[in-house]
């Protein structure tokens, strides 16, 4: 450990591997943003499920896969840690607070938001990655594809996706240029731009995730 | 006098650290607009003392926002409704006749309540005790040029050094975190050429003083920012970060 341990002991390294958690699984989801939106060539999924092929048998992405489960691990009981950490360094709570004068409610919400979203990842997991990993489900002719059409043809799940997705959303507004202050990132050219990025990261991202479910559930998609 | 108001004041009364504490409603009249807010208490103390009844504790002291000591939670805000101002500098006419003002001292676990509104903020002096200092006598004041530093270190250096050490960011902050305050202090001093030698010790000391007297971790929200009286920015946590980083990466004498 040695040098390291400053990551684990004190607050600041505790932030810094929630930033640092929090980029990558950033950078992940533009990855499966972009295999999943293969699903609006509305070819029947061939294209989508040549691409979960792909994603499923190359062992480069597999290894990544194993990184990225750690990577969600450590972020959610990281996060969850420090939220419960910090609750207690106010074991008195105000009478009378006015948050809103001083910050955004989303910036003080990341625990709830977190919640949110790992109750929806645990959902969203057994939909897709249960069924198409670890059973027998799925094959020729039952399709990764078949699966999607299958779990968005019901309203309730279309509304935990869409909830799920809002929740996203509003972790990445704060999430975003959070992790860039956390690392030390704060400059007055290039924070501006920061911020910008991520606002339109945490819109757009969680919003083509939206269409998805969607645009099954009216049958745009065949 | 016409003007003046009428107002009723839930106060947190608490006799010492141990007790249970709780709001008290309280009526003061005809205060003028032009009054402070400290002087409002002032008025609600002698009346209190002139019952018979205990005064409430505040602290205070310079009463013209600059040794921050006058810690009040005002209407679920750090030093009440005004922007860039302590409790001192606070003034009547931001309320209006017949308000119903809550105040409430600092809550943090690193921060307990004494009594009433005063709270011990002793937790602030050992951070700076743990390096927020520069251990070497730099002697008499430089002839001027002898000691070049740019004009934008400069400027970082002094807007840190603004800080009054009043807690607010603490106070404001869903985590009680000291961040604003620790870097403030740390950077009034990482800017400028006395403050070198000690720049890597300092930060690890200073952080880890502050993690042990239980302040909460910052999650950016950028409360403290805002309620801070003296406006000191967001800049120097992020700051302080890459110095943290650097002093346990890469500082051999880690
Ligand atoms: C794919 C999903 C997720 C992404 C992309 C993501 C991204 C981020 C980012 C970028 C940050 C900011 C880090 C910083 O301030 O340095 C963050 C913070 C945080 N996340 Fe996540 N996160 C995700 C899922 C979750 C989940 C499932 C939880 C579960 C409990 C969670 C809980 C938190 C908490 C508590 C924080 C700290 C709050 C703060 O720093 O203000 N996140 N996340
Ligand atoms: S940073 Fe601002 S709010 Fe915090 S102690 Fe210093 S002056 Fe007060
Ligand atoms: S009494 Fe000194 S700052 Fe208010």
């Amino acid at each position: 450990m040695g040098v390291f341990s400053f990551l684990l002991k004190s607050s600041i390294g505790k932030k810094i591997i929630m930033g640092l958690t929090g980029l990558f699984l950033i950078i992940f989801l533009v990855v499966h943003c972009g295999v999943n939106a293969l699903i609006f060539m509305n070819d029947g999924g061939v294209l989508f499920n040549e691409a979960a092929e792909f994603m499923a048998t190359n062992i480069l992405i597999r290894t990544m896969e194993i990184v990225l489960f750690l990577g969600i691990l450590v972020h959610i009981f990281q996060g969850l840690y420090l939220v419960f950490e910090n609750k207690k360094a106010r074991p008195v709570s105000y009478a009378m607070t006015n948050g809103n004068a001083n910050s955004k409610w989303y910036s003080r919400s990341m625990g709830l938001l977190g919640t949110l979203l790992l109750i929806f990842l645990i959902i969203h997991l057994r939909h897709f990655w249960y069924v198409s990993r670890l059973t027998n489900e799925l094959n020729a002719n039952e399709t990764l594809f078949d699966e999607m059409k299958e779990v968005f043809s019901l309203l309730w799940v279309v509304m935990v996706y869409l909830l799920g997705m809002i929740s996203l959303s509003y972790h990445l507004m704060h999430g975003f240029q959070s992790a860039f202050q956390t690392l030390g990132w704060n400059h007055k050219k290039y924070t501006p731009i920061i911020s910008a990025i991520g606002f339109c990261y945490s819109i757009i991202i969680p919003l083509i995730f939206s269409i998805m479910p969607i645009a099954f559930y009216l049958g745009w998609i065949k | 006098m016409s003007g003046n108001m009428n107002l009723t004041l839930k106060i947190w009364r608490q006799k010492n650290n141990k007790a249970k504490g709780e709001l008290v409603n309280y009526k003061v009249a005809d205060i003028s607009p032009d009054m402070s807010f400290l002087e409002m208490f002032d008025v609600l103390n002698e009346q209190l003392i002139t019952k018979g009844d205990e005064p409430v504790a505040f602290d205070h002291d310079c009463r013209e926002g600059i040794c921050g000591i006058c810690s009040m939670h005002i209407n679920g805000r750090p030093h009440g409704p005004k922007h860039g101002i302590t409790t001192c500098q606070l003034h009547m006419r931001s309320f209006k006749d017949g308000d119903t003002i809550v105040v409430e001292p600092w809550r943090a676990q690193a921060f307990p309540v004494i009594k009433d509104l005063a709270v011990d903020r002793s937790a602030f002096d050992r951070i700076i005790a743990a390096g927020g200092y520069v251990s070497v006598n730099t002697g008499n004041a430089q002839d001027g040029n002898t000691l070049p530093v740019p004009k934008t270190d400069a400027d970082m250096a002094f807007a840190a050094a603004a800080c009054i050490g009043c807690g607010a960011c603490v106070a404001a902050c869903k985590n009680a975190s000291a961040m604003l305050f620790v870097s403030a202090k740390v950077n009034q001093l990482a800017h400028l050429p006395q403050g070198q030698p000690e720049r890597m010790e300092r930060v690890r000391a200073m952080v880890a003083q502050m993690d042990k007297e239980g302040f909460g971790s910052c999650t950016n929200t950028g409360a403290c920012e805002a309620e801070c009286p003296k406006e000191i920015s967001l800049v120097n946590i992020a700051a302080m970060n890459r110095d943290y980083l650097r002093a346990n990466l890469l500082d051999s004498e880690g």
